[in-house]
């Protein structure tokens, strides 16, 4: 499974030392799901207009820097309507280019599958004191911490 | 250098004016991201992965020591400490707020800086020679030139919406250090037989997914025509090149579908059409300009240091730092000095607020209040005093910028990546961190010689892994990180797209992949006066190709 080893080796380089947290919100149950391996989903993102923050669609439609606070969505219809809300956002000039991230449930955690999005959600991998990750803001990649250099190999 | 008179303050200014007033209108929704995002671009305004990007252009790479400190001024008081030096010769702020970037500009304005034309379908910022007006090879200093070319194409009515992106550079000495042959229009200062200035032109030239040489269209033009025939060229190119495929819109491609002939009989055609007196360059205007980047007055001295060689002697880092990073200034008794932004182990191109203003400090009290920007993301002081050298070293290496690898295995040119841009399929600023440990600056990197490492995270290739000679191209296979690896490339007067030698390689293998191509090298060559790039010549890519795939068959390479 390249996905899983490719979260897995990226939360060596992301993973704050830092106590598990709560896992973004899901739509489902996905204690059960998680019970069955990995489960694909999908949350909303965009920028902020105003600063260009990262921020994720939240389970009243508004937006939030935290990840973990994402709205994850497992049928397209739900998505669907998470994306109008996006589009509506935008008309209101709250945010910029509203759209769909797969998430993964690993762990008791969500998480972005692609490295994009782990990044963007995260900050640089190179600085690790600048985006989300330096406000405790970033997905949980895995459950145990790491202490490998800040540039590691993936 | 250029000061900016009563009408370039009052241009500036009313950019920042009408820029405010486009952000004011966009934040009230007054206009639509679609509409406003043409406005962002041309004032060098991003949306990249984490927050919004501004490109700050340093025209010709040519900076003084008020508008560094600004420079650092804006990383404290509106992004995050520090900025990013880029292969334009720009420096890049990863972090600002969008209802920041009017204030921003107009501090920027105030020290006669600005963002304009670094983005967008338009002349981007003319770049020149980092050593242009010191090096003792130049046949004249091309600043001057690059500053016609920028005043000229500033909002240029008729070339604000090319096809594409359209970039200009610059060299005035025998060594091409402006890599012209990677640009749109490159020009090489020359002299014709009666001793009269004029340029070589080049037109075709650029990187990207479709890396092209630039082909000479004149051999030949006198310094009056440069803009006339710059007109001819842009109007060509602004008519028959195609706007229906972003990704075939560059010159290089028009002059791929036309061929040399028919682009130079159509530039030439233009060229005659039209009366361009209006164009032709004044020789009071050319001096009047000229005068600007007149040298400090450098009285020639002794062209050693005793306090040099005493220094050497004894301080085996700072004759390290000497043999790499101070390279010999026309005036006897003068040196230029590289300060390398590539510290071990470091961001390549990234400088703190406090760096930046240390390097201010040190061209206002050794270099005569002037520092360029290098291509390669590093940082020069073109006019010091030998005897003033060890001073300077004492400085940088106070703040960490005497890092003693300029132009060695180490000093590698990497753009952003997949850690910040949003273009990006790949890391590529991890990929340097990782060879510059494994080379360093010391006894190793030393033995290897002169060799040229580039990296880029997307085929834009920002970071000219083309022309590297070894060059590093990060894409995105199957959702894993993949490094395509080129040898043999090269970005002086002798410009080469560098070959591609195999299938990808994993982030855990390219480390090691560069190692055995560093290995082979070091085996072959005919002794240490060979360097990299001579021997690859010599030898071709077999035994390279050999060494990374064949012999090292089932490792996982």
């Amino acid at each position: 499974m390249l996905s899983f080893l490719y979260i897995y080796k990226l939360c060596r380089l992301i993973e704050v030392r830092r106590p598990r947290r709560r896992p973004a919100r899901g739509t489902s149950n996905e204690g059960a799901d998680a019970r069955k391996g990995t489960r694909l989903s999908q949350i909303v993102t965009a920028n902020r207009l105003a600063d260009g923050v990262v921020v994720f669609q939240d389970a009243g439609g508004g937006w939030a820097e935290d990840f973990a606070l994402a709205a994850v969505y497992a049928d397209a219809a739900a998505l669907e309507a998470a994306l109008a809300l996006g589009a509506e956002a935008v008309a209101l000039s709250q945010v910029v280019d509203p759209y769909a991230v797969e998430v993964e449930w690993r762990n008791g955690h969500y998480a972005p599958k692609t490295l994009r999005e782990a990044i963007r959600a995260s900050g640089p991998t190179v600085r690790r004191d600048l985006g989300k990750q330096a406000q405790g803001q970033a997905p949980v990649f895995a459950l145990h911490a790491s202490v490998e250099s800040p540039h590691v190999s993936l | 250098m250029y000061r900016y008179d009563e009408f370039d303050a009052a241009f500036v200014s009313a950019r920042v004016d009408e820029f405010r007033d486009q952000v004011a209108r966009r934040l009230a929704g007054e206009l639509t991201e679609d509409q406003f995002r043409p406005h962002r671009l041309m004032n060098g305004l991003y949306l990249q992965l984490h927050s919004y990007m501004l490109r700050i252009a340093a025209p010709y790479g040519t900076l003084n020591s008020r508008q560094m400190r600004k420079l650092a001024e804006i990383a404290r008081k509106y992004d995050r400490g520090y900025g990013h030096f880029t292969t334009r010769q720009n420096l890049q702020f990863n972090w600002p707020a969008l209802k920041d970037v009017p204030d921003i500009l107009a501090e920027l304005a105030s020290v006669d800086m600005h963002a304009i034309q670094t983005s967008g379908n338009c002349i981007r910022n003319v770049t020149a020679d980092h050593y242009s007006g010191v090096s003792a090879d130049e046949i004249a200093d091309p600043r001057p030139y690059a500053e016609i070319l920028r005043q000229w194409s500033s909002q240029h009515p008729e070339f604000s919406f090319l096809p594409r992106k359209f970039k200009i550079a610059v060299n005035g000495a025998l060594h091409d250090r402006a890599v012209i042959l990677a640009h749109d229009i490159g020009l090489q200062l020359v002299r014709d037989r009666n001793g009269e200035l004029g340029f070589t032109v080049y037109v075709g030239g650029g990187l990207g997914r479709t890396p092209l040489l630039g082909h000479k269209v004149r051999e030949f033009l006198p310094e009056r025509d440069l803009l006339a025939y710059a007109d001819a060229i842009l109007r060509v190119y602004n008519l028959e090149g195609r706007r229906d495929n972003k990704y075939k819109a560059r010159i290089k491609i028009l002059l791929h579908e036309k061929g040399l002939e028919g682009l130079r009989e159509a530039i030439e055609a233009e060229f005659r059409a039209h009366d361009r007196t209006g164009l032709a360059l004044p020789a009071e205007e050319i001096a009047r300009i000229n005068a600007y980047f007149a040298p400090p007055p450098l009285e020639a001295k002794k062209p050693t240091s005793d306090r040099v060689e005493r220094r050497r002697g004894k301080d085996a880092k700072f004759s390290k730092f000497f043999e790499s990073n101070v390279t010999p200034h026309k005036t006897p008794g003068y040196a230029i000095v590289t300060i390398s932004l590539k510290p071990i182990g470091g961001v390549p191109g990234d400088a703190s607020a406090d760096q930046i203003d240390a390097v201010a400090d040190l061209a206002e009290d050794y270099s005569h209040d002037e520092l360029r920007v290098s291509h390669e993301q590093n940082l020069i002081l073109p006019h010091v005093a030998l005897d003033d050298l060890t001073a300077v070293y004492d400085r940088l290496a106070s703040v960490g910028l005497a890092t003693p690898n300029a132009g060695l295995i180490s000093d590698i040119i990497a753009c952003p990546g997949l850690d910040y841009c949003a273009l990006a399929t790949a890391r590529s600023i991890p990929i340097a961190q990782r060879l510059s440990e494994r080379f360093g600056d010391g006894a190793r990197a030393r033995a290897i010689g002169p060799l040229k490492i580039k990296i880029s995270g997307c085929i834009n290739a920002c970071g000219h892994h083309h022309v590297g000679h070894i060059g590093i191209l990060g894409l995105e296979r199957a959702g894993e990180e993949t490094y395509q690896v080129t040898l043999g490339g090269s970005g002086d007067e002798n410009a080469t797209i560098g070959e591609i030698v195999g299938p990808g390689l994993s982030s855990e293998t390219i480390v090691e992949a560069v190692e055995t191509v560093v290995e082979t090298y070091m085996a072959q060559r005919q002794g240490p006066d060979e360097d990299f790039l001579a021997a690859f010549r010599r030898l071709g890519m077999a035994p390279f190709k050999e060494a990374l795939y064949e012999r090292s068959a089932g490792a996982d390479i």
